[in-house]
């Protein structure tokens, strides 16, 4: 395991929503914050931030989400991950989520969610804490 | 250019002051008094004038809310055109003056609701709209001829009317008799909103073949509603709303004149839709500025002669990103503010947010709640007896004049640049949104900036008030309706309206006769907007942050 990697990450927006405020604000804030950082700009289906994810070697995938779609759209990541063996991508979300939606998505495998009023520096440190980088090699092994 | 937003040097703190700096939410330096002499070269004879007059800093009419007060219009939709239906039915009951239309996210996108992308948005944010059925469901027992109607659309803005127009037609209303709002402004789509489908040059034409339109056919409809609502939302700052919003406009103007149009006949029907933000004098100011800056522009810069087509007419809406979803209730307050900001502005009509808005759709009870607040300032607080009460106001005028300079420098920049179009595809907006956003987060994390139950004042009532959700059958319900109809229309002469479209977008012929032809073939959004992508292209944004 290379610990002197940059811990990759990608801010995606999936769905139709197009309120990229907050996504690109934490984009900057993770990039200034030391990490590696992809936007993947908005409108992605599932299918689309999934297969960035995994192309990019990110280690996490944040998503932002204030449609109200949420409940649909994680599960459908967390998913596709999962069948393309790249479960140990963590997901982390933010947007206007419910409170009780937070627990089903966590246990769904969604490891934060943050909502408005989270600081920046709070986010940040919660990656450095939570996001370590993905062994690589043993998941391209994994796939092949 | 950002210079609202830059760092200010250390100061040191004023005797017997609490802060170092005082500045307003955009952060635009507020001085510890004003006075005489504030601001510096005023003049009341060319800055004020008179209310009703050039260039109509106190307002667009003489007598502003002695005559009548504005329009309450509360923006409203969810799920299924039925259930859209009988909240309209339920807002008319109970005092609004004008209803206002929020679609889902599939259909302001211009996608069908069997559409992939769709999956889990049908009906969410607004109410889902596939075919002219569907509109035919949204506004039935209501008389179009007798409520005005504005509808949040921009991307299929010319669909989604020409869906209106025959629901009109099919309850025998006249097209003279129509009245309402089309947001149909698509540059600040590219800069904020970000619900794009063509790309803006072709998109363009969408918009100046529906302004000749309506100038000929529908006359008293306002064509477009130059919108600074989604620019604030997305995180400028109030010199940023306004001077991008402006310059909008003066792009649209420029293009309804390049594609030969009338001026005198099109402008004045154009309209603008505005941000009312917590900073209470910033928010006055900037909608005063905002009337004397578009009458000079106007009058001076495109030479229009018609006074109707110097005035900016205007609605407002609460701003809902300066809502809480901690202690909700306390949103009551912030809009109450916010909307008392909106009328010393002289609106011409407000859309006042429920308390509710961070956490789900407003439910009924918060609805009226907001409702009742623009009511309490309207027929309680007084401030409706007189024009502008703030009019001469040191503060008020000093900050007028100051938004007014500030946000002619950034339209200045955009003319150098070539107009708004290129400023778009240069990113330049977007850019200076982007920066100006950033900035407040790290006010808020630092506390410079306060947002109470946020980062001051968070102990306390937390209770969650009830929420209004929107379940999957929903979706299951619009999707069956969809089938339904596409399977009993007539497919052939659907599909020979479309061909007859895109034969239009090719060459010269106005697109709004062909679109209300394909609508009334029942033809989905999603194909309509398909067949005019497959002439105009797709839009693709290359993202900043």
């Amino acid at each position: 395991m290379n610990s002197e990697r940059k811990v990759r990450l990608l801010v995606g927006k999936v769905g139709l929503d197009g309120h990229d405020r907050g996504a690109k604000v934490i984009a900057r804030a993770l990039r200034d914050g030391g990490f590696e950082v992809i936007y993947t700009g908005l409108h992605q289906t599932p299918e689309m931030v999934v297969q960035t994810a995994i192309q990019e070697d990110v280690d996490a995938l944040c998503l932002s989400i204030l449609s109200g779609a949420h409940m649909t759209l994680f599960p459908k990541v967390l998913e596709l991950l999962r069948d393309q063996h790249a479960g140990d991508i963590k997901v982390l979300g933010g947007g206007i989520i419910p409170d009780d939606d937070i627990p089903r998505l966590k246990e769904a495998g969604v490891l934060e969610i943050f909502t408005p009023g989270a600081t920046l520096p709070s986010i940040v440190q919660f990656v450095r804490d939570h996001v370590p980088p993905r062994n690589l090699e043993e998941t391209h092994v994994q796939r092949d | 250019m950002s210079k609202t937003v830059e760092k200010h040097k250390p100061e040191t703190r004023r005797k017997g002051e609490r802060d170092v700096r005082f500045t307003t939410i955009s952060d635009m330096p507020v001085e510890p008094l004003y006075g005489p002499g504030d601001p510096p070269d005023f003049t009341p004879d060319r800055d004020l004038g008179q209310p009703g007059q050039y260039p109509f800093t106190r307002g667009i009419h003489e007598n502003m809310y002695r005559g009548r007060v504005w329009t309450m219009r509360q923006f409203a939709g969810f799920g299924t055109a039925t259930d859209t239906n009988n909240r309209y039915k339920y807002l008319l009951e109970h005092g609004t003056t004008g209803l206002s239309v929020a679609f889902d996210l599939p259909t302001l996108m211009g996608v069908d609701s069997n559409h992939p992308l769709a999956l889990g948005e049908v009906g969410k944010e607004g109410v889902a709209i596939d075919t002219l059925a569907d509109m035919e469901t949204l506004f039935a027992d209501i008389p179009l001829d007798q409520v005005s109607t504005s509808m949040t659309i921009n991307a299929p803005a010319s669909v989604i009317f020409a869906m209106y127009l025959a629901v009109a037609e099919k309850q025998g209303a006249s097209r003279n008799s129509l009245r309402g709002t089309l947001q149909n402004d698509i540059f600040k789509e590219y800069i904020a909103q970000k619900e794009w489908i063509y790309p803006p040059r072709p998109h363009l034409r969408l918009i100046t073949d529906l302004l000749g339109f309506c100038c000929d056919q529908v006359p008293q409809w306002n064509t477009i509603s130059i919108s600074g609502y989604h620019i604030r939302e997305a995180g400028s700052t109030a010199v940023q709303e306004l001077a991008f919003t402006l310059a909008d406009g003066i792009g649209y103007v420029q293009a309804g004149i390049d594609a030969g149009l009338d001026m005198e006949v099109f402008a004045p029907r154009l309209s603008f839709f505005f941000n009312a933000h917590n900073d209470f004098f910033e928010e006055i100011a900037k909608l005063r500025a905002a009337r004397r800056i578009w009458a000079r522009i106007m009058r001076e810069r495109f030479a229009a002669k018609d006074p109707r087509a110097w005035k900016l007419r205007m609605h407002v809406q609460t701003a809902g990103c300066s809502l809480t979803a901690q202690q909700p209730v306390n949103n009551v307050a912030r809009v109450t503010m916010q909307a008392l900001a909106a009328v010393l502005g002289g609106t011409q009509s407000l859309h006042t947010n429920s308390m509710d808005e961070t956490l789900c759709l407003p439910t009924e009870h918060a609805v009226r709640v907001a409702l009742r607040t623009q009511q309490i300032i309207a027929e309680e607080s007084g401030v409706t007896n007189t024009v502008d009460p703030l009019g001469g106001s040191y503060f008020v005028e000093s900050l007028t004049s100051r938004i007014e300079g500030e946000a002619m420098a950034y339209i200045r920049q955009i003319d150098e640049m070539g107009g708004i179009i290129n400023a778009i595809e240069a990113n330049y907006p977007q850019k200076e949104i982007a920066e100006a956003s950033f900035h407040y987060q790290q006010q808020l994390d630092s506390h410079e900036k306060v947002m109470i139950g946020v980062n001051s004042h968070t102990a306390g009532d937390d209770s969650r008030p009830e929420v209004l959700t929107i379940g999957p059958e929903v979706e299951e319900e619009q999707l069956r309706r969809l089938n339904e109809i596409r399977h009993k229309r007539d497919q052939v002469a659907l599909d020979r309206t479309l061909v007859n479209l895109q034969t239009a977008a090719r060459g010269e012929d106005n697109t709004m006769p062909h679109i209300l032809e394909a609508v009334r073939a029942y033809g989905t959004v999603g194909e309509i907007s398909d067949a005019l992508k497959e002439v105009f292209g797709s839009y693709q944004e290359t993202s900043v942050f």
